[in-house]
């Protein structure tokens, strides 16, 4: 694999071989220790994240390499006007491979194209986070210890978020899965998301905005976050931004097994007195995303 | 109204009424110095009306620029009065730099080097999106 742009890039074999070796470093993380001796990662993040960067970063040192780079475009030499081909064109002298991220939609291809290493995508925009869905799939395999047979809630705002569309494509390719989407009207899932991964593939979904009606046959909540900005008058936020907060007596109905996941950052949508609860993964899945990334660096540098 | 037929040259049919000039302008037919007829709503059996180009000269079309367009143009090369062949016209895989991204959050905005590049992502629906946002592009106008 040359480039990680998409999550569509990867096959469904590819993924199982990610989330094994994901596994395989969690089980065993000494014998990692040294398989990117002298090899450098170069985080360019064009705008801040401090989860994503760090993340790449930790996974980066975890294996023995090293960590070059610059957070915000303040930083770099995209303040003095410098294309992203003629910045990644320069760094693939100095590194093995680049994580990147760009508040444009389609500069980490643009990069794939000129850097002369491979190049990962670590959010363009609000269009791809790969890494981000990689993080969610192992989550759910650790968790649960399958990707089949269960029935996924997500909730909150369906709409605008590109993480909910790749986790459904990506889940949708396995078998006995069925979706419970739960948002009010003016944040439902977009209708092509519902032809092209639901409807074409025969996968059964419902959609409520009840949370608490459809908490007790979920096997797994996924939860985001309702912006205020998405909405047309703050009457209707106001209105609604209570119906989607997760607390813990919203809880009582749900499974034992229940596996509570977000992609952070929270602001309200969790409650904290939620954060104890044996069931929320959501920093779980934090530390997850780096062994994933540890996977994925691996396999691009071609080391087994 | 009878134009003159022509000796060795392409004879563009079938095109939809009212797209002719889109296609003289996007085929830069204006560039050159030989003969080249651009008639406006000829009637015809098959589309009602159409319009249709004659150039009096056997030049390199760009066939993508014709398919993106509209794929059922037909091109006659003529040679000595006679048709000789005919170009197979189909939808492009990919165009480039033929329409523009108009996605405010896509790369192609800040970066003005950038090529625009959209490729074929439904056939049926003629579908073309742009390769670096996705966005879909709203017309097939050049």
């Amino acid at each position: 694999m040359d480039n990680l742009i998409d999550i569509l890039d990867l096959s469904v074999e590819e993924i199982d071989e990610l989330v094994e070796k994901a596994k395989d470093i969690i089980n065993n993380p000494d014998a990692y220790r040294e398989k990117c001796r002298y090899k450098k990662l170069a985080t360019l993040f064009f705008e801040p994240s401090t989860r994503t960067r760090l993340s790449f970063e930790s996974a980066m040192l975890d294996l023995g390499g090293n960590v070059i780079g610059f957070s915000g475009a303040d930083n770099s030499s995209a303040a003095k006007g410098e294309s992203v081909s003629d910045t990644v064109r320069t760094v693939g002298c100095y590194a093995d491979i680049i994580a990147m991220r760009h508040p444009k939609e389609g500069a980490p291809l643009v990069a794939s194209m000129h850097a002369g290493i491979p190049v990962i995508n670590a959010g363009d925009g609000g269009h791809n986070h790969p890494t981000q869905t990689l993080t969610d799939l192992l989550t759910i395999n650790m968790e649960k210890g399958r990707f089949t047979d269960m029935t996924i809630g997500l909730c909150g705002d369906l709409k605008f978020g590109r993480t909910v569309h790749s986790l459904i494509e990506a889940m949708s390719r396995y078998s006995g899965i069925r979706f419970v989407f739960i948002s009010p009207k003016e944040l439902k899932l977009p209708s092509y998301v519902v032809d092209e991964y639901l409807t074409k593939n025969n996968i059964p979904f419902e959609e409520t905005n009840d949370l608490m009606a459809a908490m007790p046959n979920l096997d797994i909540l996924y939860m985001t976050r309702v912006q205020r900005e998405r909405f047309f008058n703050e009457e209707d936020y106001i209105r609604l931004k209570d119906s989607y907060i997760l607390t813990r007596e919203k809880l009582a109905e749900a499974k034992a097994d229940l596996t509570i996941m977000h992609p952070l950052p929270r602001v309200n949508e969790i409650s904290v007195d939620v954060d104890d609860d044996e069931r929320a993964a959501y920093f779980k899945q934090v530390r997850y995303g780096k062994f994933i990334r540890m996977a994925l660096i691996l396999k691009m540098l071609g080391i087994e | 109204m009878n134009i003159d037929g022509i000796t060795n040259g392409l004879v563009i049919d079938h095109i939809e009424a009212g797209k002719g000039m889109e296609l003289y302008n996007a085929l830069h037919l204006g560039d050159l110095e030989s003969s080249v007829a651009l008639i406006k709503n000829v009637t015809s059996h098959k589309m009602g009306k159409k319009d249709i180009i004659k150039v009096d000269e056997v030049l390199d079309v760009d066939l993508d620029v014709l398919g993106f367009i509209d794929p059922n143009i037909t091109v006659n090369i003529i040679k000595d009065n006679e048709i000789v062949g005919k170009k197979h016209i189909e939808l492009p895989k990919k165009v480039t730099n033929l329409i523009k991204c108009k996605n405010p959050r896509c790369i192609t905005s800040t970066e003005q080097e950038l090529p625009h590049i959209f490729k074929l992502t439904d056939p049926a629906t003629r579908t073309y999106r742009c390769i670096y946002c996705e966005t879909k592009a709203r017309e097939t106008r050049v």
